[in-house]
């Protein structure tokens, strides 16, 4: 006979509030096998754990139910508890009365019947749970780090400091991400690349690091300790394994006016390129669709293809090109290469690697006005935001990341601010906060948090490049939390004269030369204007471009702003909700460089623990199939979301289903699918399920329909 | 012809009478019927809603009683003014509590069906702006306008849902069929002023003053628009900015429809263009007579 233990949580308030948590013990002691039922404050609590463990020496229980809040958070922790004192863990059944019950209803009596309705549903359970053991599954002593950037970079150098083997990889040809663009940093105006630099440098000599530019995740199968990840290698069309990084290439290269993607527009580079001097790998990249050659040698092939010929004998084609010309190939860099590494015929690739854990650190974009960011939308139906501002129609109206390439010495003005309309020094500057943060018409409702700070850093570095120039910052409120924040802003308007005017900005336009910046100053009540000769708008932050798409190979929940959700807001800041799989950075929302940087060091840390183990413990809650009874329908494979399921032959020559428990999360679809009901789902057996419906109803569910005790398929 | 239920407002009767001239000619062209709501009343525009809410509702809410006894689904309306109280009403109807309210004001069942656009939108519908492209005999070549949306028409988004707030483009794309040249300007949805006219007339004066400056610094030989309020502030008071000082102008100022009427080859008086106080016959003089071949 089973010897139950019930414990009734108050959780403070929460549950006592609306729960009569001593008439819930009371009722509980009258149920069957209950041999004992209490109530406490605080169960997951050290008094409260103490409770549970004391009473199961005392009273002998073999079984326990604890009726507190959602097993989500507590489930783990209850069940060291009771194994600690000799119940097996998957004797120990948890009674929802809190997110299930008291958060949801008002009226005592009612919730207190519904309480006590539930933990009789979780004793009818308890009384038939079998005692299970965990599983061990191989761990894969290797992370995958997505993303390059400065969350990238961290947790990639705390991992392998650590002495793990690590995989970084970034979409783009060089590390180094946002923080690169960047010319000084908030609140310390520490130079960007002086900090940044020399971590790039330690990723591409560590040995423990391997490091994968231009490349992406395709797929992601597997679980914690065991994940399988197909990488896509774009075609770089340069042999990196050779490529001494001369610089010959990209100096002789004649397609020279290619918009920089890193200089945000602001500048051009050639077709074939290094990003930025201080680019790690410091290897150039061919941008296959500028490129002549590449462009030359696909019309070879597409004519090949069209007249049936082998891609072999395209090389003897001379195509023309769409408008009737011929094309003539470029081949100067080939031919100038002195360690012959330009491949022209260069491929993706797609590598499949194993690794026991990722971090995702895959950062942010900006906003942009011209709202490419919705990529929720169909291109056709994304619609451009603020008109008013007249960024995209007036040149001198630029971002703060564009503004930030034309004050780092490295972009592509070498550190002259200069207006992109006449190549003047702008003397006027003003500077819009919020674009594209805290603004629902934008379906930007948050704060994109680092927009006060980097506007404050800019209107300080502008005044330090020309002592003579006034800068105005219309704002809707200063948020400077942060160590040494407050002080900052502060110096940028008392020492450096930056004009605060708390207000937004409803129109921009050009009159002789200048810009007319329109506002409304809400401290004095009265609508303002500023002649500006620059306007720097301060776009908020955004989930990375194809964030959801990276999501969703991941299988890792986001928000509806692509955002990564942690798995818990404060107690699990750096984990997913999918075991083994981390975050680090903007790709969890807005964060600054300090943020940033302690969660991609918190991830790590996070990494090492679980590579510190011998093995993976793994979950006894999963389907397992009774092979005499399987009629090989092969419908479980079919529906099995993660490939769980194979099928073996048995004695006599019989295909059967076989469950890979390493592979199985025990989601239960094939349990439910299964014509012939041979698949037990363990924890959550038929007469569990059943006996917890009877409870409910008081009366009793026919068992004819459990698993253990089945029909003959062909009944009559 | 298609035919829409027609509610012409107050202006087109009266002092937008040039509004009414060139939509009446400019719809026959192009084959659009509008039938005239039988016995309709004042849409309650700039007093009727800032005196009593349930007041302006309730006028809206007979109009649209009456454009349901029409039997068509589409009210079209070409003053902006109206357009906007139409779409008010219609936009609170959405709220069954402040629909409750209205229906006992207006007497009864308000209809919730029909569809409210302004003239405009109408008359850039895909199908009508290649039909319009193919039928411009005139093209204005060389007159640049400043296309001028006011505020009512795309404001608030939440209840208009016409073009962008902040940068619309109707107009714009419109002048350009039309051939006209189009100027950038930073006072597409700036206010005129509108009914301040009368009771802060030196307001109303200083912000058209201000429309007319930034029209004429951007080039402009003549603004368009598509609501009469605006108009009469742009057109008829350029006489009182002189005298008062703020600025010599001499801007003209058009219906929309009475463009696409000298495009589509009608006569200035049958579109009512000599009516205006500012003279608006001088630039089209300039636009040549050539028949498009």
């Amino acid at each position: 006979m089973a010897r139950i233990g019930v414990f009734v949580c108050h959780c403070g308030t929460n549950i006592a509030g609306t729960v009569d948590c001593p008439g819930v013990a009371a009722a509980a002691r009258k149920m069957p096998g209950v041999v004992f039922a209490s109530d406490y404050k605080y169960m997951c609590s050290e008094p409260g754990q103490k409770l549970i463990q004391d009473t199961i020496a005392a009273e002998k229980l073999d079984r326990v139910v604890v009726a507190s809040c959602s097993p989500r958070m507590h489930e783990p922790t209850v069940r060291r508890t009771v194994a600690a004192a000799g119940v097996n863990p998957y004797r120990m059944e948890m009674a929802n009365l809190r997110e299930h019950c008291s958060w949801v209803h008002q009226d005592k009596p009612v919730a207190t019947a519904k309480a006590i309705e539930l933990v009789g549903m979780m004793v009818a359970k308890v009384s038939r749970d079998e005692a299970l053991r965990a599983g061990r599954a191989e761990l894969t002593k290797r992370l995958l780090v997505i993303g390059g950037g400065i969350a990238g970079i961290q947790a990639a150098l705390d991992v392998a400091n650590a002495g793990y083997q690590v995989t970084l990889l970034e979409r783009t040809p060089t590390i180094g991400g946002k923080m690169a663009m960047l010319d000084k940093t908030f609140p310390t105006l520490d130079c960007s690349a002086c900090i940044l630099t020399p971590l790039m440098v330690d990723v591409a000599q560590h040995p423990n690091i391997t490091l994968m530019t231009s490349a992406e995740v395709e797929e992601v199968h597997g679980f914690v300790g065991n994940f399988e990840v197909a990488i896509r290698q774009k075609a770089r069309y340069v042999d990196h394994s050779i490529c001494n990084g001369c610089g010959t290439c990209w100096g002789k290269c004649p397609v020279k006016d290619v918009t920089s993607e890193f200089d945000q527009g602001m500048g051009k580079r050639t077709a074939i390129y290094l990003p930025f001097p201080q680019a790690i790998p410091n290897k150039p990249v061919i941008d296959a669709p500028h490129c002549r050659s590449i462009a030359y040698r696909e019309a070879q092939l597409k004519q090949a293809a069209e007249q049936g010929l082998s891609p072999e004998e395209a090389g003897k084609l001379k195509p023309v090109g769409p408008d009737g010309k011929k094309l003539v190939p470029c081949g100067i860099c080939e031919k100038l290469c002195a360690t012959k590494a330009i491949r022209f015929d260069d491929t993706d690739r797609v590598v499949k690697e194993r690794f026991g854990a990722v971090i995702v650190a895959s950062g942010y974009d900006l906003f942009m006005l011209d709202g490419s960011h919705d990529e929720a939308l169909a291109p056709q139906a994304r619609k451009p935001y603020y008109g008013e501002y007249g960024y995209g129609r007036y040149p001198d109206v630029i971002t703060a990341l564009q503004l930030e390439r034309l004050m780092n010495a490295s972009g592509p003005t070498k550190g002259e601010v200069v207006r992109p309309s006449d190549g003047k020094h702008p003397k006027t500057i003003a500077f819009i906060a919020c674009v594209g943060s805290r603004d629902e018409k934008v379906g930007r409702p948050y704060c994109s948090k680092i927009c006060c700070m980097y506007t404050a850093k800019q209107a300080i570095m502008l005044k330090e490049h020309d002592p003579s120039v006034q800068t105005y910052v219309f704002y809707m409120d200063l948020r400077a939390a942060g160590r040494y924040y407050d002080e900052f802003t502060r110096r940028a308007q008392e020492t450096f004269g930056a004009q605060y005017l708390r207000g937004r900005v409803s129109r921009v336009y050009p009159q002789n030369g200048h810009y007319v910046v329109q506002g409304y100053d809400t401290l004095l009540g009265r609508a303002i204007e500023v002649e500006a000769d620059l306007v720097v708008l301060a776009n908020g932050v955004t989930s990375a471009r194809g964030s959801v798409d990276l999501m969703q190979t991941l299988g890792i929940s986001y928000d509806g702003y692509g955002f990564i959700n942690e798995a818990h807001v404060k107690l699990r800041p750096v984990e997913t909700n999918t075991a083994g799989i981390y975050l680090a950075g903007c790709a969890a929302g807005p964060k600054d460089i300090p943020d940033t940087v302690a969660q991609a060091s918190a991830a790590a840390v996070k990494v090492a623990g679980l590579f510190a183990r011998p093995f993976i413990e793994t979950e006894p809650t999963i389907s397992e199939v009774n092979q005499a009874r399987c009629v090989a329908c092969h419908l479980c494979e079919e529906i099995c979301p993660f490939g769980a399921v194979t099928f073996v032959e048995v004695k006599g020559g019989r295909q059967v289903a076989q469950i890979n428990p390493a592979v199985c999360k025990g989601c239960g679809l094939c349990t439910a699918g299964c014509r012939g009901r041979a698949i037990l789902l363990h924890g959550f057996a038929d007469q569990q399920v059943l006996a917890q419906v009877e409870s409910l109803f008081a009366r009793p569910v026919p068992l004819r329909a459990a698993r253990s005790e089945p029909e003959p398929l062909l009944s009559k | 012809m298609t035919a829409y239920a027609y509610y012409p407002g107050c202006s087109l009767h009266g002092t937008g009478i040039e509004y009414a001239k060139s939509t009446n000619a400019v719809c026959r062209v192009l084959g659009i019927e509008l039938k005239e709501l039988e016995d309709w009343n004042c849409c309650g525009a700039s007093s009727a809603h800032t005196v009593n809410p349930w007041l302006g509702h309730g006028l809206v809410a007979r109009n649209l009683k009456l454009a349901a006894a029409t039997g068509l689904k589409d009210v079209v309306l070409p003053c902006t003014a109206c357009y906007a109280r139409f779409k008010e009403t219609t936009h609170a109807l959405g709220d069954p509590a402040v629909a409750a309210r209205i229906e006992e004001v207006a007497g009864g069942n308000v209809p919730r069906d029909l569809a409210i656009e302004p003239l405009l939108k109408i008359v850039v519908e895909p199908a009508r702006m290649e039909h319009l492209q193919a039928s411009v005999v005139r093209p204005l070549k060389g007159l640049k306008v400043a296309p001028y949306y006011g505020c009512l028409l795309t404001r608030p988004p939440d209840v208009t849902h016409f073009d962008d707030p902040e940068d619309p483009q109707t107009l714009d794309q419109l002048m350009r069929v039309l051939g006209a040249e189009v100027v950038a300007w930073p006072g597409k949805t700036a206010c005129c002023g509108s009914n301040l006219a009368l009771t802060r007339t030196d307001i109303a004066l200083d912000l058209s003053h201000q429309l007319l400056a930034w029209a004429e610094a951007a080039g402009a030989d003549a603004i368009v628009t598509a609501c009469p309020m605006c108009h009469s502030n742009l057109d008829t008071r350029q006489g009182q900015m002189r005298r008062s000082g703020r600025g010599d102008h001499q801007m003209a100022v058009y219906y929309f429809t009475e463009l696409m009427g000298v495009a589509l080859g009608l006569g200035l008086s049958e579109l009512g263009i000599p009516k205006h106080l500012t003279d608006a016959v001088a630039p089209l003089t300039r636009v040549p007579a050539e028949a498009r071949s």
